[in-house]
């Protein structure tokens, strides 16, 4: 069903019975041409984008949970293109340019909101940094100013402009940046692939890949083999654990990720806004509440859960940032399980093992890759080489040294 | 999470930094049998086991009595398994 007015007044009508599921839930054929594993985010985009770029739909998602059960669920929402490095900058800015056209394109409201993202500035050397940086955002042809302190002050009023330690001097703000309602993506996808016919299958949880030959030929779930030509792995946060299956020890440790929403207030943040001297990041939700998070704990954990040092670290950061926050009250905060990589870029490539792809190391900044992740990965499965928008995501940049470090912290997967 | 530094006691966590993977052994350096082969480098700086379970990991006491530590840890649960000092832990590496 296309989902438009016509479908809404339809449904009105009919009651709930003319109410049809957004996808079916079929049992898993012994057999399918390719198998994605993960039904996260970018496994869901990989499988829509199969079936709509390259035509291939006889073609499985197995996930071990329920759908975006996972990080797709979890996250703060942001997007934004806003990367200084080669390969990355590309890739984040295809990514922007199909959220632009997402909710036409499939047919789903996504809730994009273009709200802006501004990360603000403390010091001469930020600046500098971000100058940098917004040029060679413009240089590619991407949106992004530089803006004085009462720029900023015309925007965010209640912002701590002259806080003792970290002032505000200014901030860098790409326009088209924002946020997306996370779990429509993950519905929406779902829906646009199921339609073109693949099968989304729920609580399977692959535990081996058998590999005869050099080739993978299917994989051992809780629910029986099921066999494949081609197998994608997006299992971000347990990338390692199901890139093991196939023999591989991959640059990637799991660490976990916090992020916080508190009571509903009136409309307050118009923005997403980034706060330079600490790890915060915050937007305001439809509903009020405001949603936000900062650094990863730090210690390796898949726990799907944080500890308490980082929740006040976080908070501290809110409120030196803008101190008319601190008697807000938090609803709820949660933990997803991030894979860091080695560098802070991702992974989306082909691998030794004939017929096995890769679509792993997304750190905390893997949401709003979603789109170009699915788009750059079902082309690397569907014509076996990576698209030039992901050549330089591959795995043995490690090997050769052509790391993507955009923070310049090292082969530490914690301090990126 | 508490961690039990051997001279201080249970602590809780944010008195500690995390450097990460207790795991990895540095090649020697260039010249030595293993220190000139690229791909002992490789596995050493970027390739990790990354297990659900137990992980042996360095943490440093920086809030209390500045030691470096062998924290045996549960990924999955968080649990705390053991605490050495890391230079007890690593003794004898190099001869194994
Ligand atoms: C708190 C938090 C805040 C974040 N904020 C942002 C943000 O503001 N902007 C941004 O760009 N990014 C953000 N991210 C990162 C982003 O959410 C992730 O990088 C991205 O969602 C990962 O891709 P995915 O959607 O495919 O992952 P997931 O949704 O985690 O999908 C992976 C799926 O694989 C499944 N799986 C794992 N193992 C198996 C198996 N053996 N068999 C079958 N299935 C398996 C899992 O159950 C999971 O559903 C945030 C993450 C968190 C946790
Ligand atoms: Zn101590």
């Amino acid at each position: 069903m296309r989902y438009g007015w016509h479908s809404i007044v339809r449904q009105a009508l009919g009651g709930l019975s003319a109410v049809a599921p957004a996808w079916r839930n079929p049992e898993p054929k012994p057999a399918y041409d390719a198998v994605i594993v993960g039904g996260g985010g970018h496994g869901l985009a990989t499988a829509y984008y199969l079936a709509k770029e390259h035509g291939l739909a006889n073609v499985a998602v197995l996930e071990k949970g329920y759908l975006g059960s996972g990080n797709i669920g979890r996250n703060t929402t942001i997007v934004r293109s806003n990367y200084l490095l080669d390969g990355n900058v590309q890739f984040y800015e295809k990514s922007m340019q199909l959220w632009e056209g997402l909710e036409q394109d499939f047919n789903f409201n996504a809730m994009v909101s273009q709200r802006g993202v501004l990360n603000l500035y403390h010091s001469d050397a930020q600046r500098d940094a971000y100058a940098r940086r917004g040029t060679a955002m413009r240089l590619h042809g991407i949106d992004a100013e530089l803006l004085n302190r009462d720029q900023v002050r015309a925007l965010v009023p209640f912002l701590d402009f002259h806080n003792a330690r970290f002032p505000i001097h200014g901030g860098l703000l790409q326009r088209r940046g924002g946020t997306v309602r996370h779990d429509a993506v993950a519905w929406g996808y779902a829906r646009g692939a199921d339609s073109r016919g693949v099968d989304i299958i729920q609580n399977c949880e692959i535990t081996g890949i058998s590999i005869e030959q050099g080739r993978v030929t299917g994989v051992e779930t809780s629910r029986g083999r099921i066999a494949c030509g081609k197998l994608g792995l997006a299992t971000a946060g347990n990338s390692s654990r199901t890139a093991a299956m196939a023999g591989l020890k991959l640059p990637i440790e799991s660490h976990v990720l916090q992020a916080f929403v508190s009571e509903a207030i009136k409309p307050y943040i118009d923005q997403v806004v980034t706060y330079g001297a600490g790890h915060f990041y915050v937007s305001q939700s439809d509903k009020g509440g405001l949603v936000f998070g900062g650094d990863i704990d730090g210690y390796n954990s898949y726990a799907q859960r944080g500890n308490l040092p980082i929740v006040e670290h976080v908070v501290e950061a809110g409120v030196a940032m803008m101190p008319g926050v601190s008697r807000l009250r938090l609803l709820r905060s949660w933990g997803g399980i991030m894979d860091m990589s080695m560098d802070g870029s991702p992974i989306i490539d082909k691998t030794a093992v004939e017929g096995l792809y890769l679509n792993c190391g997304w750190c905390y900044g893997g949401f709003k890759a979603t789109p170009a992740s699915g788009w750059c990965f079902a082309h690397t499965i569907a014509r076996d080489e990576p698209h030039a928008l992901n050549a330089k995501f591959r795995l043995d940049r490690f090997r050769s040294g052509r790391v993507i470090d955009e923070r310049g912290g090292g082969a530490r997967p914690n301090v990126h | 999470m508490l961690i039990h530094c051997p001279f201080c006691g249970a602590r809780p966590s944010e008195e500690f930094a995390v450097l990460g993977d207790a795991g990895p052994k540095r090649p020697e350096a260039p010249g030595d049998d293993t220190g000139s082969d690229p791909e002992a480098w490789y596995d050493y700086v970027y390739l990790r086991d990354n297990p659900r379970g137990v992980h042996r990991e360095f943490w440093q006491h920086v809030g209390g009595c500045r030691a470096w530590l062998v924290v045996e840890r549960d990924t999955a649960t968080h649990e705390v398994r053991s605490v050495e000092l890391a230079r007890k832990a690593t003794a004898g590496r190099e001869a194994s």
